[in-house]
């Protein structure tokens, strides 16, 4: 049931993949909503179907069947112009692997999305670099930068836009523990600021720990 | 969005110029050779037509003196007073600043439309043509050169290079020829009623129109053979320009994903790319069109001095910037670009957005795409039987070439992973088997630059072995055909008779070579008639003969045809033939006849004198000592009044044509190393772009125990054994482009056939040079590989990479 405060609805949510010996189903029946400012885990075993279930979201893959409102548009009938379109302006991603387009610098890197999605605000990212403690490190390219910088960067780029989600998968993966706190604390801090709903991919149930409730994923459905 | 993302997608250009300077210079190199070409071919045909139009008058019926090279003006009004409507014509040769030009002195109230460049720009008041000093017209490359001449130039853009036309008079002052005339122009407007030529001026001729086409078949031939190489070159240009932007495609094929998840639709991602190539392809093809133009610059003197030698007219030797020329070029280069582009394109709209990033996922490519190009050099060798059974004409010769030469290149990474397999199968020991295998690995990175080599090493050893071979026979066949020392021949048939008797004791033999022009089988043909002499029995190049044929031509029971009407009309030794005058006369054998476009029947000269009595009795060989051959031919101008262009000295022939043997020789060698330098270049941004990515696959190799100097050694050794391979499968490649030019293009465009040499020097010093071209590619990236800072090589096994 969507309320006003709802950022996200999933409502029976089907995703099966081709494979030599049939179709196999990686999320069978999904359902759940988040709200506005709220921080979820989605947690799960390899192949439980976590990335696919926030590929989907993100509208990088069409779902087989079900729907998936965000701010009341439905995604699966978004055709892919449509789904670029909420994805530059409504949602913000992180990847583990940061995936940071090496030919900008830090800068450029920070401010790439909103730009795209033509609501550039330079205070704004100013503030963000600061706050991810890139300001000393705008001018370098993504290869002079260190594992957790990058990672802060491709964060400040998914709220440069001021998305009203934020999907961020295993963010902390590739960094070390320490790192990786830091990084995750920067962003829960800055997701609180801007008001958007986070949902984060991850294994550990310690950083799961830290975010308002985690659901759990199983053989493609939640348990 | 646009302008955010076009910027991010150039930026990569920015960090990576290396990249950026390959693929621009790809497409140039390409755009260079094929439009360098274009404009030599443009260049000579534009002379051509020039040519052809301001002297018009070899269309037209002309009249000459019967003796000597000039006649008295009066005959020309007593003429016009009887009505006939002729031009005159005054021709010379005018020596200025130590160069002698073509002065042709013309009427232009008379003269027909077209001849006289006379246009209102260019002289406003036809009265100053005339009128001393007169004007005198000129190419634009040869008024340059007329300094200190009494008589203004104008210059016109329609006259050949080296040709001076002016009013007669004023060509009557210059040449020092008053009242005097070379010809009268027989206009085709004449009255229905007009007084015999005989009874005005006995002492003219008519002469027929000259067709001219015998030098025009040569020197298209040899212009379709620069066309040829020309493609043959863009299609190597084409397959660097593929791999480029391959390259281009696969380093930034994350940014794509990247860009794409952050909210770049497709169709404008697809757009933005298309924009991009659309700048790079325009800058590329002008950088290209420029090179393209130095390469014709220096080059086409010597392509203008062999047409000059094969065509006698003049080709201009420098180059005028054509419209249409830059046009064609920027095409090509867009288009080919646009096609090299066409599949990576293509890959970017499938390109699946959740796959991990893999950069380079097409050079690890597995057999499933040796199985692709399989299919595809299938396809080609059936489109290519096709063309070879069902199609006829020049266009199906050419598909045919295509579709093979082009098979052949993508079985190439076919044919190297086969023997690489077969290598590592056999190899002892783990460093050998680490680098045959890891060699397997790095093909699939190596083979658009191989391919586009053996292209090249195909297209080098073809050409040469055509043309190599065609001087052979050519030359070959000169001195079989040419066996008399001096060719002559007289004004009439008076003056033939005379010039018989006055030969026959000064020379060994007198041969008549007479003949008339007729239509065989539909053809425009000669038919000639030899004399029954041991000169034709011991030298005439037959390609296929009946017993005692020489005797059947003597005695009339059969005649000999040339290799064309042969081919044409299918009819060889054994069929009958029908020959005007209701005679059906049995073929004894089929002659070579090279540069003759026209069909040939060659008989006795008896039977020719019965059968055919009207036939001019004007032409004769001599043979005579070679020695004493000048002397004769000294007597025939001095003693006996013949005009020097009746005496043709055999020695001089075989000269010239060597000549032009040789001119043609410096053009395809030119062509030769530039296309070779373009392969070389691919294989060199090849490996330079292999050894950014090698690292991962060197690293644990070093940190096993070779040394970074030895890594680089086997990285030159790899490139050395690639290209050596690559040559090998070139030379049988190459050697099949030769049989199908001589014995299918050649005879689809000019119905002769031509035997093939092989000439194995010059594949051993081809690969040579290709194995030099390969070394020097990989010397640059080997010598990085040895110099890289452990520290980056150890980054490899650090998780910050």
């Amino acid at each position: 049931m969507e309320t006003k405060t709802q950022l996200l609805t999933l409502t029976d949510l089907h995703k099966s993949y081709p494979a030599e010996t049939g179709r196999v189903a990686i999320l069978r029946g999904i359902g759940f909503a988040l709200s506005r400012g709220e921080t979820v885990a989605l947690s799960g075993e390899s192949g439980s179907g976590k990335s696919t279930l926030l590929h989907l979201i993100g509208g990088l893959d069409q779902a087989d069947s079900g729907h998936i409102l965000i701010e009341g548009t439905d995604l699966t009938g978004l055709n892919d112009a449509g789904r670029a379109h909420l994805r530059r302006s409504r949602i913000g991603v992180v990847f583990q692997q940061f995936n940071l387009i090496p030919s900008l610098n830090a800068a450029d890197n920070l401010a790439f999305q909103a730009r795209l999605a033509g609501v550039h605000d330079a205070g704004w990212c100013a503030v963000l670099a600061d706050r991810l403690g890139l300001s000393d490190h705008l001018r370098k390219y993504p290869e002079q930068l260190s594992g957790g910088q990058q990672q802060r960067v491709a964060i400040g780029r998914a709220l440069a836009p001021r998305p009203a989600l934020v999907l961020a998968d295993e963010p902390t993966g590739n960094l070390d523990e320490a790192t990786g706190d830091a990084v995750l604390a920067l962003m829960l801090d800055l997701v609180a600021e801007t008001g958007a709903g986070l949902l984060m991919v991850t294994h550990s149930s310690r950083l799961a720990a830290r975010l308002d409730r985690t659901l759990h994923l199983s053989a493609g459905k939640l348990v | 969005m646009w302008v955010t993302g076009f910027w991010a997608l150039i930026s990569h250009w920015r960090r990576k110029p290396l990249q950026l300077l390959t693929l621009v210079t790809g497409l140039a190199l390409a755009t260079a050779l094929w439009s360098g070409v274009q404009a030599i071919n443009a260049q000579a045909r534009a002379s051509y037509d020039a040519a052809a139009r301001s002297l018009g008058e070899v269309q037209l019926p002309q009249l000459i003196a019967q003796q000597g090279d000039s006649f008295d003006q009066g005959l020309y009004i007593a003429l016009r007073r009887a009505g006939w409507q002729v031009s005159p014509v005054l021709e010379g040769r005018l020596d200025i600043a130590g160069q002698s030009y073509r002065l042709v002195g013309v009427d232009p109230l008379t003269a027909p439309e077209g001849m006289v460049p006379v246009a209102p720009a260019a002289a406003p008041d036809l009265t100053g043509f005339f009128t001393p000093p007169g004007q005198i017209f000129a190419a634009p490359e040869t008024a340059g050169k007329l300094n200190g001449l009494a008589t203004p130039v104008l210059v016109s853009d329609a006259l050949a290079p080296g040709l001076l036309l002016s009013d007669i008079g004023i060509a009557q002052t210059l040449l020092n020829q008053p009242n005097r005339l070379s010809r009268l122009l027989v206009l085709p407007d004449q009255p229905r009623v007009q007084a015999p030529l005989t009874d005005i001026a006995p002492t003219l001729q008519l002469r027929a129109p000259q067709s001219g086409s015998d030098i025009a078949a040569l020197t298209e031939s040899f212009l379709l053979n620069l066309t040829a190489f020309g493609l043959l070159s863009f299609a190597v240009g084409l397959f660097i320009v593929h791999g480029a932007i391959g390259l281009a495609f696969e380093q930034r094929r994350a940014v794509f994903r990247t860009l794409r998840a952050l909210g770049l639709p497709l169709h404008v991602l697809v757009t933005l790319i298309a924009l991009e190539l659309l700048a790079l392809a325009l800058l590329a093809g002008a950088i290209g069109m420029v090179l393209g133009y130095g390469i014709a610059a220096a080059l086409l003197p010597d392509v203008a001095a062999t047409l000059r030698g094969l065509y006698g007219a003049e080709v201009s030797g420098t180059l005028s910037l054509r419209a249409s020329w830059w046009g064609a070029g920027m095409a090509i280069a867009v288009l080919g670009t646009a096609v090299a582009a066409a599949g990576a394109i293509w890959r970017v709209i499938r390109l699946p957005l959740l796959t991990p990033a893999q950069p380079r996922a097409w050079a690890r490519a597995g057999e499933d795409r040796l199985w692709v190009l399989c299919a595809a050099a299938a396809a080609l060798c059936a489109l290519a039987l096709a063309a070879w059974l069902l199609g006829t004409g020049l266009i199906a010769a050419f598909v045919l070439l295509g579709a093979l030469l082009v098979a052949a290149a993508l079985m190439l990474p076919v044919l190297l992973h086969l023997l690489l397999g077969l290598a590592a199968g056999l190899a002892r020991g783990p460093l050998a088997q680490w680098f045959w295998a890891d060699t397997r690995q790095q093909l699939p990175g190596l083979s658009l630059a191989l391919m586009a080599l053996l292209l090249a090493l195909a297209a080098n050893i073809g050409v040469s072995t055509m043309v190599s071979s065609f001087r052979l026979t050519f030359t070959g066949w000169l001195d079989q055909r040419l066996v008399s020392e001096l060719y002559v021949t007289a004004g009439s048939d008076t003056q033939g008779s005379d010039l018989q008797a006055f030969l026959t004791p000064r020379a060994d033999a007198v041969l008549p070579i007479w003949h008339l022009r007729t239509r065989v089988a539909g053809l425009p043909a000669q038919i000639y008639g030899v004399a029954d002499h041991p000169t034709y029995r011991q030298n005439w190049p037959l390609l296929d003969a009946a017993p005692n044929a020489w005797d059947r031509v003597a005695s009339g029971s059969g005649v000999l045809i040339n290799e064309q009407l042969a081919r044409r009309q299918a009819l060889w030794v054994g069929d009958a033939i029908d020959l005007p005058g209701g005679w059906r006369a049995d073929i004894a054998g089929v002659y070579s006849d090279y540069g003759n476009p026209e069909a040939q029947v060659l008989i006795g000269i008896a039977p020719l004198l019965r059968r055919y009595p009207q036939v001019e009795k004007r032409q004769f060989g001599v043979r005579i000592a070679p020695d004493l051959a000048p002397g004769l031919a000294r007597a025939l101008r001095d003693d006996f009044g013949l005009p020097a262009d009746s005496i043709v000295d055999q020695a001089a022939i075989k000269a010239m044509s060597l000549q032009v043997f040789e001119r043609t020789f410096t053009v395809t060698a030119a062509l030769n190393v530039l296309t070779l330098s373009i392969a070389g270049f691919a294989i060199l941004t090849s490996l330079l772009t292999l050894a950014a990515i090698r690292q991962p696959q060197l690293a644990p190799v070093w940190v096993l125990g070779l040394t970074r100097r030895r890594l680089a050694m086997l990285e030159l050794a790899r490139a050395l054994m690639l290209a050596l391979l690559t040559v090998l499968a070139a030379i049988p490649v190459g050697l099949l482009l030769a049989w199908l030019l001589l014995a299918v293009v050649n005879v689809e465009a000019f119905g002769w056939r031509l035997p093939m040499y092989l000439f194995p020097w010059d594949w051993i010093r081809l690969s040579a040079l290709s194995l030099l071209a390969a070394v020097l590619a990989a010397l640059w990236p080997a010598r990085k590989l040895a110099s890289t800072p452990p520290a980056d090589l150890l980054k490899v096994f650090a998780n910050e990479r």
